[in-house]
């Protein structure tokens, strides 16, 4: 569910000499083509394979290669009527536009629109952390003039612990209740990779087994050179019972569902920014919360202002007035930008 | 306090009684006296001081935070505890603590220390802490600790505890205070059962269940006694050598705001009724009852204007007897008998009605639906055979609430819930018209699914013409079909009223807020002057 912005946010238009908001989303005017639009369009540059940001139908997308790959493998190879990958830093001309694509630390393949037009440059984020996470490259900080940002954790109360503090969690809950099947509600693109990944890393060696619904996209991490170690089907254990003990990963809203009352002894976890909250937590009746994150908490998007330091801020999706006043706080010329469609949920 | 905080931590996010009730005993029996037990008062709500008051905590954080940056993380978290335990920013060079304070040392150096030391204390606390165990301190410091155990469940755990049953911690607990050593060392068999004698205290009262259309046909003229169900306040009086009290449903001694009731209680009995207002044996509103509560010392001209009664409809003990375990059967007649001996002043028997079958019941509940003289809000239809059992049991007591009287309002104004409902405007203030205006009559949240809380929050959003604060005011198109129990007149809303359990029974997409009630049609509805 979107937030409505408390602070007015500008009319649809032009917000900017050659930026407009339109129904369709964000749309650069020279180059005639939109970020992440919101509706099937006949350019568009796509920041990341999240649901929300890249929507199948449009003419030519610009990606990474990575990106592509996810939206072919969510939506089909008709996903788009002209495919253009771009790697980080190629640059690339629309008229008098130039382009180029620079790592967000969001997911695989997850990418900061840069764009240059007669000597200003203007940054669009998309969405993106600055936790380490070894399924893609660190976010790079980009000097520019105008700074786009989400907030989909704007408020000062967010602060992502460590990934390996709340993994270890998981593995003391695993110790606690041995005989109980550990089912962790993960988004099936990003955060289940990243979370096999810092299971590998705390030296658990076991596999990990996984709904149907995760298994085509940790296939494609693996072919993009990301080995998530052993890993079955829970469609493919004979016998039900013998997850007593293991953890078994699926989409969130599979906890709630019938799919998860044939697990033994189910203990309901789920690896979520959200998870900080208690009352989000127990909505969900999640019993073991793992503040586990794809987005940047409230320090990290300070942190990043600093480092990109621009002329202008503007904020986007999340909680936009408690970044654009703290922003104002520290002398930036900050807005929040009403860019509706973009899901908090989605993508936590 | 490590212990604590994880334990409250742990029972916070597990479901399900059992689980509960395990993590509480394996508590129980690794942690000392007399933390344990200042523990189990937290838990069960028991403790009768702060720690530390909310708006010390309030001043702490806002030396600390910029107020707005404050406000928006608290309307996201929805509560002040969890709020200001992940904003806490460490005081700059902190004299930390090496190792926290035990629970006992933690009440202990708050009860003995002064305003300000209590302030500084708190701030060393919460500097060496992380944010779930200054969530557990700032609960218990104010407390509005609630983790899903009833007191009805925590009776229990520690009836398991001690494989005691679970009558006797009953009987027991409104004679015991924290930290509840000599209890729990009973539970442990390393002493004797508390002794409470003739001490005055609350017992939990016997709780109905509503009343569904599937129970229609279980109920019979044979094994079923039917009453008025009253709208006064739920109370027990209490009559023992060693003092006399008058307690609300809660437990909480009310007996200052009705020496006229207390006075007169010269008889050892527990008595189970309902507050009302009775002058000249007839009963009043409950507006004019209203009046009497919350009075610390009531002036004597509002004794006089508003002399308060009881109905009585079951007693617990009589002439010093437990007659709990008796049927309703029984225990009516001999109450029965009892007050006519006694005749005690202002208080009533509340009388049976006969009825032959279910068709009759009807016909007595539609004579409620009617009006009901102001003071009936439905029937009380309780099983002849039933013992009086703390809490609510199914299939003992029923109540049978008249049907709601309906208005359409017009929303006016609309706010932000709390907690999971944080993104959603989720409260909607709403008003009839009086003379070609709208005056606000009250506040809904709830009532409605969650399909349409989303439309009526898409609603909201396309609709705000002003922002006041965290309120938003909508252009006055929306029809709410709201439903409430009843009306009263109020003092502190414009519109001279207010209404009790007001909830969004329908949204009327399709009326115009031109045709939305006048004010003066509500006021005849329920019978209050215009
Ligand atoms: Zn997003
Ligand atoms: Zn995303």
């Amino acid at each position: 569910m979107p937030e409505s912005p408390e602070v007015p946010p500008p009319a649809a238009g032009t917000v900017h000499e050659w930026l407009a908001v339109r129904p369709e989303g964000l749309l650069c005017l020279p180059g005639g083509f939109y970020i992440d639009p919101l509706r099937a369009v006949s350019s568009a540059v796509i920041t990341h394979g999240h649901a929300d940001h890249a929507r199948p139908g449009n003419g030519d997308i610009y990606a990474t290669a990575q990106t592509l790959a996810i939206m072919r493998c969510r939506y089909g190879d008709s996903c788009a009527a002209r495919q253009l990958p771009l790697a980080y830093g190629e640059r690339h001309r629309f008229g008098d536009v130039e382009l180029w694509l620079a790592p967000a630390g969001h997911i695989l393949g997850s990418a900061q629109v840069v764009l240059e037009y007669r000597g200003e440059r203007v940054v669009i984020s998309g969405d993106y952390k600055r936790q380490a996470d070894p399924t893609c490259q660190p976010f790079q900080p980009v000097p520019c003039d105008v700074f786009v940002t989400e907030a989909t954790f704007g408020l000062p109360v967010f602060h992502h612990p460590p990934i390996a503090t709340e993994v270890e969690k998981l593995l003391q809950s695993l110790q606690l209740f041995p005989q109980r099947c550990h089912l962790v509600g993960v988004y099936a693109l990003g955060k289940c990779q990243r979370l096999i990944l810092a299971l590998r890393a705390l030296g658990y060696s076991k596999a990990v087994y996984l709904h149907g619904a995760l298994v085509k996209l940790c296939e494609l991490y693996e072919r993009e050179g990301i080995a998530l170690g052993k890993w079955v089907k829970v469609s493919e254990v004979g016998d039900i019972d013998s997850l007593a003990g293991e953890i078994v990963l699926a989409p969130p809203s599979a906890l709630a569902d019938r799919w998860s009352r044939k697990l033994p002894d189910m203990l309901p976890c789920m690896a979520s920014g959200w998870m900080q909250i208690r009352a989000r937590a127990r909505q969900r009746r999640v019993e073991l919360p793992l503040v586990i994150s794809d987005h940047c908490d409230w320090p990290a998007l300070l942190q990043t202002l600093e480092e990109v330091n621009p002329a202008q801020l503007w904020v986007t999706h999340g909680r936009e007035q408690a970044l654009v006043h703290r922003a104002q706080q520290l002398g930036y010329r900050a807005q929040a930008l009403s860019l509706l469609g973009y899901e908090e949920e989605e993508s936590g | 306090m490590e212990h604590f905080a994880a334990l409250l931590d742990k029972l916070y996010f597990t479901s399900g009684s059992l689980a509960k009730g395990d993590l509480l005993k394996q508590y129980l029996r690794r942690t000392p006296d007399p933390d344990r037990g200042w523990a189990v008062a937290a838990i069960a709500g028991t403790l009768s001081f702060d720690l530390f008051k909310r708006h010390t905590v309030k001043q702490l954080i806002g030396e600390r935070m910029d107020p707005l940056l404050f406000e928006l993380s608290y309307d996201y978290v929805g509560e002040t505890s969890e709020t200001v335990a992940h904003l806490w920013p460490v005081s700059p060079g902190a004299g930390r603590l090496e190792r926290l304070p035990s629970l006992g040392e933690v009440v202990a150096q708050f009860r003995q220390r002064d305003r300000a030391a209590v302030a500084d204390y708190l701030v060393q606390l919460l500097d060496a802490m992380n944010a779930s165990q200054r969530w557990a301190l700032l609960k218990l410091g104010m407390r509005g600790l609630r983790i899903g155990i009833s007191a009805r469940l925590l009776k229990r755990i520690l009836a398991e505890y001690g494989s005691v049953d679970v009558s006797e911690i009953e009987a027991l607990w409104h004679g015991l205070e924290p930290p509840y050593t000599d209890l729990l060392n009973w539970l442990d068999g390393r002493g004797d059962k508390p002794d409470i004698g003739d001490r005055v205290t609350f017992q939990p009262v016997m709780l109905s269940c509503p009343l569904e259309p599937e129970h229609h046909h279980d109920i019979d003229a044979d094994n079923w006694q039917a009453e008025w169900k009253y709208d006064g306040i739920r109370v027990q009086l209490v009559g023992k050598a060693g003092g006399k009290a008058l307690y609300s449903r809660s437990g909480d001694d009310i007996s200052h705001s009705f020496p006229d009731i207390v006075q007169a209680v010269d008889f050892s009995a527990v008595l189970d009724g309902e507050l009302l207002v009775v002058r000249n044996g007839r009963i009043g509103s409950f507006n004019e009852l209203q009046q009497r509560l919350n009075k610390k010392k009531p002036a004597k001209r509002l004794l006089a204007e508003n002399p308060a009664g009881l109905m009585i409809y079951d007693a617990l003990s009589l002439d010093g007897e437990d007659i709990t375990a008796l049927s309703l059967l029984e225990r009516r007649r001999r109450l029965a008998q009892w007050l006519d001996a006694k005749a005690p002043p202002g208080i009533l028997l509340s009388p049976i009605l006969p009825f032959a079958d279910f068709a009759e019941l009807r016909r007595l509940h539609r004579r409620a639906d009617q009006g009901g003289g102001n003071y009936i809000e439905g029937l009380m239809l309780k099983h002849k055979h039933s013992p009086y059992l703390p809490g609510r049991i199914k299939g003992h007591w029923y109540k049978w609430k008249r049907e709601p009287m309906l208005v359409d309002a017009v929303m006016m104004y609309a706010q932000r819930g709390h907690g999971k409902r944080s993104s959603y405007y989720s409260d909607y203030t709403f008003g009839l018209w009086q003379d070609g205006q709208l005056l606000p009559i009250g506040k809904a949240y709830s009532g409605f699914t969650d399909a349409e809380l989303k439309a009526l929050d898409k609603w909201v959003r396309g609709h705000i013409v002003a922002r006041f604060g965290p309120v938003r005011e909508v252009e006055k198109e929306l029809v709410l079909e709201v439903a409430f129990d009843s009306a009263h007149t109020s003092s502190r809303h414009k519109s001279g009223i207010a209404l009790r359990f007001p909830r969004i029974h329908r949204i009327r997409w399709d009326k115009p807020a031109a045709e939305a009630d006048e004010l003066a049609t509500l006021k005849k509805k329920s019978n209050l002057a215009g």
